[in-house]
């Protein structure tokens, strides 16, 4: 709609076809206007297809380390929409296989449609039949396969996934970024986590001499250290977390918790409380 | 005032213009490799940090692989493409095996990497690839490649991001350049000595260069991994 009474009583201009309402001869030729992408902006006619996109609905931080029998990870439960702290009780941690978890950051909605192509692979090795279940370094893989091929067709899933398990007696940890780039290591965290938390966990780690000197209760300890530094200083984080632990004994993903806070001290700043 | 060329229109007022947000499929994971050839041997070495930007994703993350007996590859770069490119590899020297009965030379080997390189000619990976390995007559044989495929067999090189600071110094060193002394053969030993000296100063100078060195040295007998610490900071 045009709000410039200057502009009321032209003709309306042949060019410029705001909404779409007929397709427009343009280069990419006989693609129907249905399946043409309205990604983030959409375009006046003429335009090329693009896939470019940005995130609407997203999860912030998540952290692994690995201790002695196994792996821990911490992710909390919001899922931002922009600034507004919009969906609070999401399970930003997902239990795949038996000994395998999977921690998403990044957009939601890309996280529960990998969450749907991991179900479908299981149900097709459960099909198979054939006394193998998927291990965590073949999800790994296989994880890391479609994110590449979603970079390479430009159409990235715009996530940072956390891979977790226990494979043959050994803990695994590993993260996949939205290009596809693959790494593992003894401590993972993404996105603020990268600056905020991973200094803590490698120098945990260090101090200790190695994962095999951590225990549960300090992997515990150490991951609620984090989690409270984050949810002092990320923006787009919340204090209400989950745990989830793997060992040889399986997967346990913890019920919501909290870390304390202080903030009395504010009382006492000029320009906060005084 | 300005001078205009037709077509072109020139206001008094600030105009809007659209700004196209793309997505960038490329990142560079930084770390530094180089291969040296000797007389019966060959050194590929490669630093294990991954870097995005002025982070440190993994301080172990292999950069060389053991392709046979005889070949090894180093990737330095994008590393999702490196590992993709490396995965190629891998699976066509397989496939050459079963329809050959013999694993692929490394002279082989070096031409099938340019060409694959360059069927992606208009999206590349963006990989700098060196091939180390003996070649049929049992002589240390380097080859460097760019993103695009173009190669070239040399008795040593360096890439990634210290390369800059290297090769000069393999030059002197490994080809005698500007020196007066006179060429000679250079021992296993030898190579090796300059080899982690190099890899010691570029930790120094280069961000994305350090935490560990991994050397693969491959002879007649076949492929000898060595790990070393380079320092983390």
């Amino acid at each position: 709609m045009d709000h410039f009474p200057t502009n009321w009583g032209n003709p309306r201009s042949e060019d410029v076809d705001s909404y779409n309402t007929y397709p427009v001869a343009s280069n990419s030729g006989t693609v129907p206007h249905s399946v043409r992408e309205i990604a983030g902006f959409g375009h006046a006619g003429g335009h090329p297809t693009s896939h470019t996109q940005q995130p609407v609905v997203t999860g912030t931080s998540v952290l692994g380390i690995k201790y002695k029998g196994g792996v821990m990870m911490a992710a909390d439960n919001l899922a931002s929409y922009g600034s507004l702290a919009r969906f609070r009780d999401v399970e930003r941690l997902h239990q795949v296989a038996d000994f395998t978890v999977l921690g998403a950051s990044g957009d939601m909605s890309d996280y529960q449609y990998v969450k749907h192509l991991l179900d479908s692979q299981m149900i097709k090795e459960y099909n198979a039949d054939d006394g193998h279940t998927l291990a965590t370094p073949n999800i790994y893989e296989y994880l890391w396969r479609v994110m590449y091929n979603r970079r390479s067709k430009m159409n990235p899933l715009w996530n940072t996934f956390v891979l977790g398990g226990v494979h043959k007696g050994e803990g695994f940890l590993g993260a996949i970024d939205l290009k596809g780039t693959p790494y593992q290591s003894p401590s993972i965290a993404t996105g603020f986590g990268s600056h905020l938390a991973q200094p803590i966990l490698r120098k945990e780690i260090e101090n200790r001499g190695g994962e095999e000197n951590i225990t549960e209760e300090d992997a515990t300890q150490i991951l609620k250290k984090c989690m409270k530094v984050l949810f002092y200083r990320d923006a787009r984080s919340m204090n209400k977390f989950q745990l989830a632990t793997i060992s040889a004994e399986g997967v346990k993903i913890s019920e919501p918790m909290s870390v304390e806070t202080e903030w009395a001290f504010a009382e006492k700043i000029r320009g906060y409380g005084a | 005032m300005f001078s205009t060329y037709p077509g072109q229109v020139v206001v008094d007022h600030p105009v809007k213009v659209p700004i196209e947000h793309r997505f960038d499929p490329y990142v560079d994971n930084g770390g530094t490799l180089l291969s040296i050839a000797g007389e019966d041997f060959c050194v590929v070495a490669a630093d294990t940090r991954l870097s995005e930007g002025y982070s440190i994703n993994s301080r172990y993350v292999p950069k060389s692989v053991k392709l046979s007996d005889k070949t090894v590859i180093s990737m330095g770069g994008c590393y999702a493409d490196c590992l993709t490119l490396t995965k190629k590899i891998q699976q066509s020297m397989e496939w050459y095996h079963h329809a050959h009965g013999k694993t692929m030379s490394t002279a082989a080997v070096a031409q099938m990497l340019s060409i694959m390189l360059y069927q992606k000619r208009f999206f590349p990976f963006y990989s700098w690839c060196i091939l180390g390995g003996l070649d049929e007559e049992g002589k240390g044989a380097v080859y460097t490649y760019d993103p695009v495929g173009s190669y070239e067999r040399e008795s040593c090189r360096c890439a990634g991001s210290a390369s800059s600071l290297i090769q000069p110094f393999l030059d002197n060193q490994i080809g005698f350049k500007n020196q007066a002394s006179q060429k000679k053969t250079l021992s296993l030993d030898q190579v090796l000595r300059i080899t982690k000296d190099s890899f010691t100063s570029a930790t120094e100078r280069d961000i994305y260069t350090g935490d560990y060195l991994e050397l693969f040295v491959i002879t007649s007998k076949g492929v000898e991994v060595q790990k070393m610490d380079l320092k983390k900071d």
